[in-house]
């Protein structure tokens, strides 16, 4: 999973890229200029309060006067007020952007991830996919929603600021803004580099818990290797490197400031120098300077400016960085599925999400390849004009090496891939001419390792049939020798599974998910059976359980125990995409081919378990 | 190793781990003193200029502050006429600052980063330390969490929020202190909300902690049925549940949404109100000033000063309240740290022997019980393994065959009874020295998450290829390798490929070559591997660890039957013990699982004449 979150970090700034993903909010565009207005709104009032400041110096204090006082208070708590209001609001609207945009993605995201094929599966890890609709959506939404409040007041505030020292001294206010060109430049600069310096630490962190991840789930291997001191010296390095990597990155902050800071410094004693200069000037002869109260103006100004450049150039920086998380995003939400109904089948039989199953065909089970060649994405070749005649009802064992071709034969039928060449038929009729929908509703499928998702577990047998009646649930659990071990829990059928069914055994969420699959009564069933081991007495329930289950329906099984293949209706040997032998259990074992060889080696394997009580 | 009773409290700890980088620490106090001294001497540069240089009022500084700027020649003519000096001191109190606050960050992140270090590493090394039983009940998701989130809330406190603390207290003693030289009642109106706005923030972020924590745990939530729906991803295509899939993850996305921005509002409310004590405060500030400067009692440059340290104080008090509020959060973090430091340890026995390990295994009457139940595991069990021969153990699931492996490399000592290696009691043996000497190769092995070029060479130091490529060509390794993506730089475990069970057994078995090997142990080692592989790889190792002691612990009668001895292991007792031909014709465990054989040999039989029959049948109805 950690190969998948490298990140690109060297591209430019692409506009584009973020004008695309603000079409995707576009829901919050009133909400965006709202805070936009209110943004502006605030830079000015934060302009505006140093000219009360300087109107009370030059006014009250020059003049000896209280008068006016009230209304100058009031005029301040005006301010005060208006610039309250502000910030509600936009911390107000910037949540609402930050939070909706979240949302958003995560709903379209997710809607798109229930639309693509399994291929895109295949290729993507779980982890990265996760990653995708938490980490980095979080990190777009606080770019959308906090980055432009940032830069929408600094914009205002340096330009307010600008216009308004013109206004009062234009002479002393274009020395002052001289500083603001270098002051940009060095702001991105650092900007950057103090970015960059804390991806390393990221980095350098998530190496760490990789480290403490394997020294403490690696440590019983550990002892027994008398790997320890080695493990350590290891360990050391990552965490020295850690240490290198936060201290310059810490280095880095720490010099940026003080540097833009002094750098400013020299606007504000210009200021003082010039400007005191021009007081003096005021004193000598009236209006040929400036009072005391605009010389504390602009040295209120020329303090402040510089936060605005310093925050615009951070968000670029910002923005450039976590322009990855965009690109993640937004080829997510873009990915067009590769396996889509035709928009006559659409019309006919409705999509996944608004099935018309009035008028869905009855499906009874015959499934025929025809021909069919299937190579995976990256190329490699799987299957190459495959033939297979399968009656509805027959129970067909899949045998074969890993990588053989045997789950591909599965995935095909199921309609998770579809042949690159060929037809696949069922009940005569291309299934490419029918719904998704329309297969995947007559399919029954328990995996290798069952998946249980967090609930009940009448509400894991009920998955594929949400409104099923209770007491369809209790058959089907008692079909498949569950109902004992239900019955012996707390809450029965209520009773929590966990996540991913983690409070049951292998065994019984096995025993769950063939009564799930019975349920939905499916006319094809498809059972990629477990390997894990579980012990004898549930080993049997689960055999009357697949037995039960298969009756009368057409089954693909990618067997691996013997009883289950011994007996399948058909033994298929896949070997290189290609079938090697064909027939039942009796005929192959006289054959004495490949199949013999692969069952003499396993029958001797569970015989031995069997006696030693294991499975 | 402290014993538990002598185990310092979370707070002395914390002491201790600080008094360690004193240096940094003090360094980074007194750039935090200097940055709020300076930070307080340029507005008092701007009032006296506006004050005395700029109106000619008379100077307010204290005559000690004075003097120095006369033996200059510094008069206010002389200043008035060069302006430019004042503007350069206070470009130079800047730059001054500058240097200061970076030696702050520079010194706050070294003492942190090195705390952090410190902290690190002895986690890993202790972890590495403790004894086998305790990885073996460990909770290894709550031991990763002390050991990287709870050593950041460390980090981020001594980094971030000490210095924070410091700053603020600091902050206002100074400015009392100035502001009440200045004009007591004035200084008094101009902090009357300073208390307040503290308050308020320390209220605040007591009271908002469990909307934080609902917005986590919606998180939690809302991430836990993603993961649900992406790993389950084919039974929710298999039974046409998207639908449903998608309106139940809209449930969740929502309400992660709602949480999240009540944090938002709450955090609004905070800001709003802070917003409004602060400033509530400087107008008060600003207006009592006016009418104080208004009746002559103060200067205008008395009063910039006045605005200005104001304004300087507000903020950190504010967070002030929000960084108290959050210390309690360290201490529980550095007493989880505590608990993992303070388990004992593998004793140190500096008295071991270091024997050659080269004579006869003997288990003389050894009994064995885990601690946590009692429960006996091995009951007296005798018996010998001599040196050099390979003997074969059959047992059933609880027979206590894996524990009598762990005794072999002390993983676990024995209850009752001994166990001798040529004459030595395994206890007298240096820990280290038998593990090294002791290869054990695990049913289900550990792989690191690393290259299998690494993963083969990983007992050395510096591992040469050629012994490498060996180990895993004995270990009949090397052709699934070379068909591997990567070939033998293919990173393998869990940020890796996944090898199949059988692969990594291979594997393992490699690994385990390159140590000195004077007894070998397989724990149902090659049990996912074919019987036709089994047999390579051990008619290899045969040649290759020529004279090594082996233990082969097996359900395979192929593998059992070639042992020079087989020892039978039920229920914790040794039921039967003898070479293949005399346990064949015993009546017992061995015998049921060599008939096996003879099982499968009257099936094909069946299957042939069942299969001439049909084939017979149709040619005569043919």
């Amino acid at each position: 999973m950690q190969a998948f979150q490298e990140e690109d970090y060297t591209k430019r700034l692409d506009l584009g890229l973020w004008r695309k993903l603000l079409r995707v909010a576009k829901p919050f565009h009133p909400h965006l200029l709202g805070v936009v207005v209110l943004m502006a709104i605030s830079a000015m009032i934060d302009v505006a309060l140093p000219m009360m400041n300087a109107f009370a110096i030059d006014h009250f204090i020059a003049e000896r006067t209280t008068e006016g006082l009230p209304l100058f208070i009031a005029e301040y708590i005006g301010l005060a007020a208006g610039q309250m209001a502000v910030v509600f609001g936009f911390i107000y609207l910037a949540g609402r952007v930050e939070t909706g945009v979240c949302y958003l993605i995560r709903k379209l995201g997710f809607r798109k991830l229930q639309e693509l094929p399994f291929a895109y599966y295949d290729r993507m890890p779980v982890g990265y996919l996760m990653s995708r609709l938490t980490n980095d959506t979080q990190r777009l939404g606080d770019t959308i929603g906090w980055s432009l409040v940032d830069l929408c007041w600094g914009a205002v505030f340096l330009v307010a600021c600008a216009v308004q020292m013109l206004a009062l001294n234009w002479q002393l206010a274009l020395v002052v803004l001289l500083v603001i060109p270098p002051l940009a430049a060095l702001s991105w600069k650092f900007q950057k580099e103090i970015l960059s310096s804390y991806r390393a630490v990221r980095k350098r962190n998530s190496q760490i818990t990789a480290g403490f991840n394997e020294g403490i789930n690696g440590a019983k291997t550990t002892k027994t290797l008398v790997r320890e001191q080695l493990n350590i010296e290891e360990f050391d390095e990552v965490a020295q490197g850690m240490r290198s990597a936060s201290v310059r990155a810490a280095t880095l902050s720490a010099l940026f400031l003080p540097i833009v800071v002094s750098l400013g410094s020299l606007a504000t004693g210009y200021v003082l120098w010039q400007g005191g200069n021009a007081v003096l000037a005021e004193r000598i002869v009236a209006g040929t300077g400036m009072t005391i109260g605009v010389l504390q103006v602009f040295i209120n100004y020329t303090v402040q400016f510089f936060q605005p450049v310093r925050d615009i150039a951070r968000i670029f920086a910002e923005l450039q960085s976590s322009q990855a998380a965009a690109e993640r995003v937004m080829s997510l939400l873009e990915t067009e599925p590769d396996i889509v109904d035709t928009p006559e089948v659409e019309a006919a039989f409705g999509d996944n999400f608004h099935p018309r199953r009035e008028n869905w065909p009855a499906l009874k089970g015959e499934i025929e390849f025809r021909d069919v060649s299937f190579r995976y994405k990256d190329g490699e070749q799987v299957l190459s004009h495959f033939n297979l005649h399968v009656d509805a009802g027959q129970t067909i064992a899949l045998v074969g090496e890993t990588g053989s071709g045997k789950s591909t034969i599965v995935n095909l039928v199921c309609r998770f891939y579809e042949p690159t060449q060929g037809q696949v038929l069922i009940d005569g009729v291309d299934y490419r001419e029918r719904s998704q929908l329309w297969l995947e509703s007559n399919l029954g499928y328990v995996l290798q390792s069952p998946h249980l998702f967090s609930g009940t577990i009448a509400e894991n047998i009920r998955y594929g049939r949400p409104d099923a009646p209770e007491e369809e649930v209790r058959r089907a659990a008692r079909m498949v020798g569950a109902e004992p071990f239900i019955l012996a829990m707390k809450d029965g059928y209520d009773a929590q599974v966990g996540e991913g069914g983690s409070r049951l055994s292998t065994g019984q969420k096995q025993l769950v998910s063939f009564a799930r699959a019975i349920l939905t009564n499916p006319a094809i069933f498809v059972l990629d059976e477990a390997t894990s081991s579980v012990d004898t007495e549930t080993e049997q329930l689960i055999q009357t359980a697949i037995q039960k289950t298969l009756a009368g329906r057409t089954s693909f099984i990618i067997a691996h125990r013997l009883s289950t293949i011994r007996s399948a209706d058909r033994i298929l040997v896949i070997h290189d995409g290609r079938i090697v032998e064909d027939g039942t259990h009796r005929q192959l074992i006289a054959k004495q081919g490949v199949y013999y060889k692969l069952y003499t080696n396993q029958f001797q394997d569970e015989q031995g378990r069997e006696i030693l009580g294991e499975r | 190793m402290p014993s538990p009773q002598n185990k310092p409290t979370p707070l002395q700890a914390m002491l201790a781990l600080i008094r360690r980088n004193a240096g940094p620490f003090a360094g980074a106090m007194i750039s935090t003193v200097m940055i709020v001294l300076i930070g307080y001497l340029t507005p008092l540069l701007l009032a006296e200029t506006i004050d005395c240089v700029l109106t000619g009022k008379p100077s307010a500084l204290p005559g000690w502050a004075l003097a120095p700027l006369r033996a200059l020649g510094w008069s206010r003519a002389y200043l008035a006429d060069r302006l430019w000096i004042l503007g350069l001191l206070l470009v130079g109190l800047n730059v001054v600052n500058g240097v200061f606050t970076y030696l702050k960050g520079r010194l706050t992140a070294v003492a942190s980063e090195n705390i952090a270090l410190e902290l690190r590493e002895r986690l890993y090394a202790h972890l590495q330390a403790l004894p086998f039983s305790y990885h073996v009940h460990a909770q290894t998701g709550d031991l990763i969490q002390r050991c990287t989130s709870d050593v950041d809330t460390i980090r981020r406190f001594l980094s971030v929020q000490v210095m924070e603390v410091v700053n603020a207290l600091l902050m206002i003693v100074i400015a009392l202190v100035i502001l009440l030289g200045r004009n007591a009642r004035l200084t008094l109106y101009s902090v009357v909300c300073v208390p307040l706005l503290f308050a308020f923030a320390l209220w605040y972020f007591g009271k908002v902690r469990k909307s934080f924590r609902e917005a986590d745990e919606s998180e939690g939530v809302m991430s836990a049925v993603l993961q649900e729906n992406l790993s389950g991803v084919r039974v929710v295509r298999a039974f046409g549940q998207q639908e449903r899939e998608v309106e139940k993850f809209e449930t969740v996305n929502d309400d992660y949404r709602r949480k999240c921005f009540r944090v938002n509002r709450l955090l609004s409310i905070y800001w709003g109100v802070g917003d409004i004590i602060t400033w509530a405060q400087s107008l008060l500030t600003l207006a009592v000033c006016v009418v104080f400067a208004v009746r002559g009692e103060i200067t205008v440059g008395t009063m910039t000063l006045f605005v200005a340290y104001v304004g300087q104080l507000l903020f950190p008090v504010r967070q002030l309240g929000r960084v108290l509020s959050d210390t309690g959060k360290s201490l529980i973090a550095m007493e989880r740290i505590q608990e993992i430091l303070h388990a004992p340890a593998e004793p140190e026995e500096p008295e071991a022997q270091r024997p050659a390990l080269d004579g006869d295994i003997v288990f003389d009457h050894v009994s064995f019980a885990y601690p946590d139940d009692g429960v006996p595991v091995l009951r007296d069990v005798s018996f010998t393994i001599p040196a050099g021969s390979t003997v074969a153990l059959l047992g059933g699931t609880g027979s206590g065959k894996s524990t009598l492996v762990y005794l072999l490399q002390r993983l676990y000592e024995p209850t009752g009874g001994r166990i001798t290696v040529g004459g030595v009691d395994l206890r007298e043996i240096d820990r280290s020295w038998l593990r090294s000497h002791v290869g054990l190769i695990l049913q289900e092995p550990f792989l690191y998450s690393k290259t299998i070029r690494e993963n083969v060479g990983i007992v050395r130091r510096d591992p040469e290829a050629k012994a490498v490529e060996h180990a895993a060509e004995i270990a009949a390794a090397s052709g699934f390798i070379a068909k591997a993506d990567k070939g033998w730089e293919t990173v393998v475990g869990e940020r890796g490929v996944t090898l199949s069970g059988g692969q990594k057994q291979r594997v393992a078995i490699a690994r385990t070559l390159l140590k000195d090997n004077r007894i070998l142990i397989f724990d149902d080692s090659l049990s996912a591997v074919d019987t036709e592989t089994d047999a390579q790889i051990r008619a290899a190792l045969r040649h290759e660890q020529e004279g090594v002691t082996t233990l082969i612990i097996s359900h395979r009668v192929t593998t059992l039957s070639q042992a020079d001895k087989i020892i039978v292991l039920e229920d914790g007792r040794v039921t039967q013990e003898g070479t293949h031909a005399q346990l064949s014709a015993q009546p017992g465990l061995y015998q049921r699982i060599n008939r096996i054989q003879t099982a499968l040999e009257e099936e094909l039989a069946d299957a042939r004449s069942a299969e001439t029959a049909a084939a017979q049948d149709k040619e005569v109805r043919a």
